[in-house]
C-alpha cells in the first residue's frame, strides 16, 4: 500500500472509463468484494442455564446511519439463535438459508416412530455455516459477515447438554467457541471487558446488565454503533427469546466527553 | 425364446401393471444368504450367514462397516452392496464434515432409497440386485431399516432377508417383544438364533459362516467373527439350539428355494 496522497482533482476524474466489454464481462459475474450496507458488533456471553447474545439494530450505508431499527440477532430453531455484523442483505440470505433448513428438518421425519428431535442444535447450525461461509469464500464470493451462533450442544445420544454453546464463524469460515464472544469493533472494545468481568456461573441479571454496558460503551466508542439494542437468550427450559428494540440511557456529562483536550480553542473532540 | 416381451427394460410394464425387472432384482435379494436385524433400547445387532463358493475359499464379507454408528448387512448381489457402501461411506464422511456431528440414519436411509428408486424408472439402468439391512445407533437412538431394489425402505423393530429369512423371520415375530429390554450380549444371541434357522440343510452355524456386527450406545460399530464369536455359538450350543433344520420351525417356501441354492450365481452372497 502507498501512504503517499493520490493523485486527485479534474486529471484523475477524466480518467477513460472502462471499455464496454470490460463492463459487461462484470455485470455478468458479480461478486462480493465490499460490504455495502453494513451492521456493527455483536456481542455474545454464556451464563448459569443459557447463552446471551446482544447487538445494536442499526444498519450503515458507509458512514451514514441509514437504518435504525433493523434486527440482527434472530432464532433460526427453537433452540438456535444467531447474531451478525457485516453486510445486511448477506445476513438476510443467510437466515433464509438456515430457517429453510430448520423447516426441512421439521417436515422430515427421520425416525418413523420419533417425530420430534430432528432439529439440528447449534453445534451443527454453527459447523454447518462454518462449511458454507468457507466455500463462498474458495469461491471468491464471500458471504461477508461475522456470525455468532448460539444455543445448546447435542450429545450424540440426541440429549441436549446442560452446558450452553456459544461459537462465532467469520466471512473467510474460520471457526471457533468460547465462554465470551464478540465480533467487529466490538471484539477490541467490549471483549476485554467481557473478559474481565465474566464468571461462569453469572445469573442472568448480571449477564444481561455486563453485556448492557458494554453496548453502552461501544455506543460511545464506534461510529457505527447505536444506543437502540436487542438482547437475545437461549435457556435449556425456555428455548429461545429474542427482544424487541429498546432504547439504552447514555450518560454524555463524563468530563472526558466535555473538556476540550486540545487547548487550542477549537472544536477538537476527546 | 419369446417367454417374456416385457422384461427387458426396467421402464417398460407389463399388462398386468407389473415392473418385471424391477420384481427380478427383489427376487436376487432372496437368493442371497440369510441376513437379519433387530434392536433394543439400547442396542442394534445384525447377524448374517457367511457363504463361500468352495471348500478352498473364504467366506464372503456379508456385513460390512458403514460409520462408527452404522453398519450394514447385505442380500442379493455382493458388487452391488458395495457401490452402495462405498456412496454410504461417503455420505457419512460429508454429514461429518458439514455438521460436525454422525449422520442421521433415517436421513440415509431415505436417501439410499431414492437412489434405489431412480434406477427403476431410469432406462439403461437396471435396478441394484441387493437388498439391506442398516442397524445403527444415532441421536434419536437405535435402528434397524430395511431397503429393497424397488425403493422401498421400511424402519423396523427387527427384520430378516434373504434365502429361507422366513424361519428367522418368525422366530423374530415370535420374540420381539422381549426384545426392547434385552442386553448387549441377549441380543446377540437372538440374532443368532434366527440365523440357525435360515441355514440350509444339514449345515451348522460356525465360527465360519455366522457374521455378528453391534453397535450401541456408547458403543461404536464392531463386527464380530471368527474366534470372538464362538463364545456366543458355545452359549448356543448349551442351549442345544444349534441344529439347523430341528430346532425352529420351518415355514414352507423351503425346498424349492433350497434346490435353486445349490447351483447359486456364485455373486450372490
Amino acid at each position: 500500500m502507498s501512504l503517499s496522497l493520490q493523485s486527485g482533482g479534474a486529471a484523475s476524474r477524466a480518467l477513460a472509463p472502462p471499455s464496454t466489454a470490460r463492463a459487461i464481462a462484470d455485470q455478468g459475474n458479480q461478486m462480493t468484494t465490499r460490504p455495502i450496507t453494513t451492521g456493527t458488533s455483536v456481542l455474545g456471553m454464556k451464563y448459569r442455564g443459557g447463552v446471551m447474545l446482544a447487538a445494536d439494530t442499526l444498519v450503515s450505508y458507509g458512514s451514514l446511519a441509514k437504518y435504525k431499527n433493523a434486527r440482527r440477532l434472530l432464532s433460526i430453531n427453537s433452540r438456535t439463535l444467531i447474531g451478525a455484523g457485516g453486510e445486511y442483505s448477506d445476513l438476510q440470505s443467510i437466515a433464509d438459508l438456515l430457517r429453510g433448513n430448520a423447516l426441512n428438518d421439521r417436515c422430515t421425519a427421520d425416525s418413523l416412530y420419533e417425530e420430534d428431535n430432528n432439529e439440528e442444535c447449534a453445534g451443527e447450525v454453527w459447523s454447518y455455516l462454518r462449511a458454507v461461509m468457507y466455500q463462498r469464500r474458495n469461491r471468491m464470493n464471500p458471504l461477508w459477515n461475522d456470525v455468532v451462533v448460539a444455543g445448546f450442544r447435542q450429545n450424540p445420544d440426541g440429549t441436549t447438554t446442560d452446558s450452553p454453546f456459544l461459537g462465532v464463524v467469520d466471512k473467510i469460515g474460520t471457526a471457533y467457541e468460547d465462554d465470551v464472544l464478540a465480533t467487529g469493533f466490538g471484539a477490541y472494545i467490549a471483549l476485554p471487558l467481557m473478559r474481565e468481568k465474566y464468571r461462569p456461573d453469572m445469573e442472568e441479571g448480571e449477564a444481561r446488565a455486563l453485556l448492557e454496558d458494554c453496548l453502552r460503551i461501544l455506543f460511545y466508542r464506534d461510529c457505527r454503533a447505536l444506543n437502540r439494542v436487542q438482547i437475545a437468550k437461549v435457556t435449556m427450559d425456555g428455548g429461545v427469546l429474542v427482544s424487541e428494540p429498546y432504547e439504552l440511557d447514555t450518560y454524555w456529562d463524563f468530563k472526558g466527553f466535555v473538556t476540550n483536550k486540545g487547548e487550542m480553542g477549537t472544536d477538537g473532540g476527546w | 425364446m419369446f417367454r417374456n416381451m416385457y422384461d427387458t427394460d426396467v421402464t417398460v410394464w407389463s399388462p398386468e401393471g407389473r415392473l418385471l425387472q424391477v420384481e427380478y432384482a427383489m427376487e436376487s435379494v432372496k437368493q442371497g444368504s440369510a441376513c437379519v436385524a433387530l434392536r433394543s433400547d439400547t442396542h442394534s445387532v445384525i447377524g448374517a450367514l457367511k457363504r463361500s463358493v468352495s471348500e478352498l475359499s473364504s467366506h464372503q464379507q456379508k456385513i460390512l462397516e458403514i460409520d462408527d454408528h452404522l453398519g450394514i448387512g447385505i442380500a442379493g448381489l455382493t458388487a452391488d452392496a458395495r457401490t452402495l457402501a462405498k456412496w454410504m461411506r461417503n455420505e457419512c464422511l460429508n454429514h461429518k464434515y458439514v455438521y460436525g456431528t454422525a449422520m442421521p440414519t433415517g436421513r440415509l436411509a431415505t436417501d439410499l432409497a431414492d437412489r434405489h428408486q431412480r434406477t427403476t424408472q431410469t432406462y439403461v439402468r437396471r435396478p441394484y440386485g441387493v437388498g439391506l439391512l442398516l442397524a445403527s445407533f444415532d441421536k434419536n437412538g437405535p435402528h434397524v431399516y430395511q431397503t429393497c431394489p424397488s425403493g422401498n425402505v421400511y424402519e423396523c423393530y427387527a427384520a430378516a432377508i434373504g434365502a429361507r429369512s422366513q424361519s428367522g423371520r418368525t422366530y423374530l415375530e415370535k420374540h420381539h417383544e422381549t426384545f426392547p429390554t434385552c442386553g448387549r450380549d441377549d441380543l446377540i444371541m437372538h440374532a443368532l438364533r434366527a440365523l440357525v434357522g435360515c441355514i440350509s440343510g444339514d449345515g451348522e452355524l460356525t465360527s465360519e459362516n455366522g457374521s455378528i456386527g453391534v453397535v450401541g450406545k456408547d458403543e461404536r460399530f464392531v463386527l464380530i467373527e471368527g474366534a470372538e464369536l464362538q463364545p456366543y455359538l458355545d452359549r448356543l450350543e448349551l442351549e442345544g439350539g444349534n441344529n439347523a433344520g430341528g430346532a425352529e420351525e420351518e415355514e414352507g417356501e423351503g425346498d424349492a428355494e433350497e434346490e435353486e441354492e445349490k447351483e447359486d450365481d456364485v455373486m450372490e452372497t
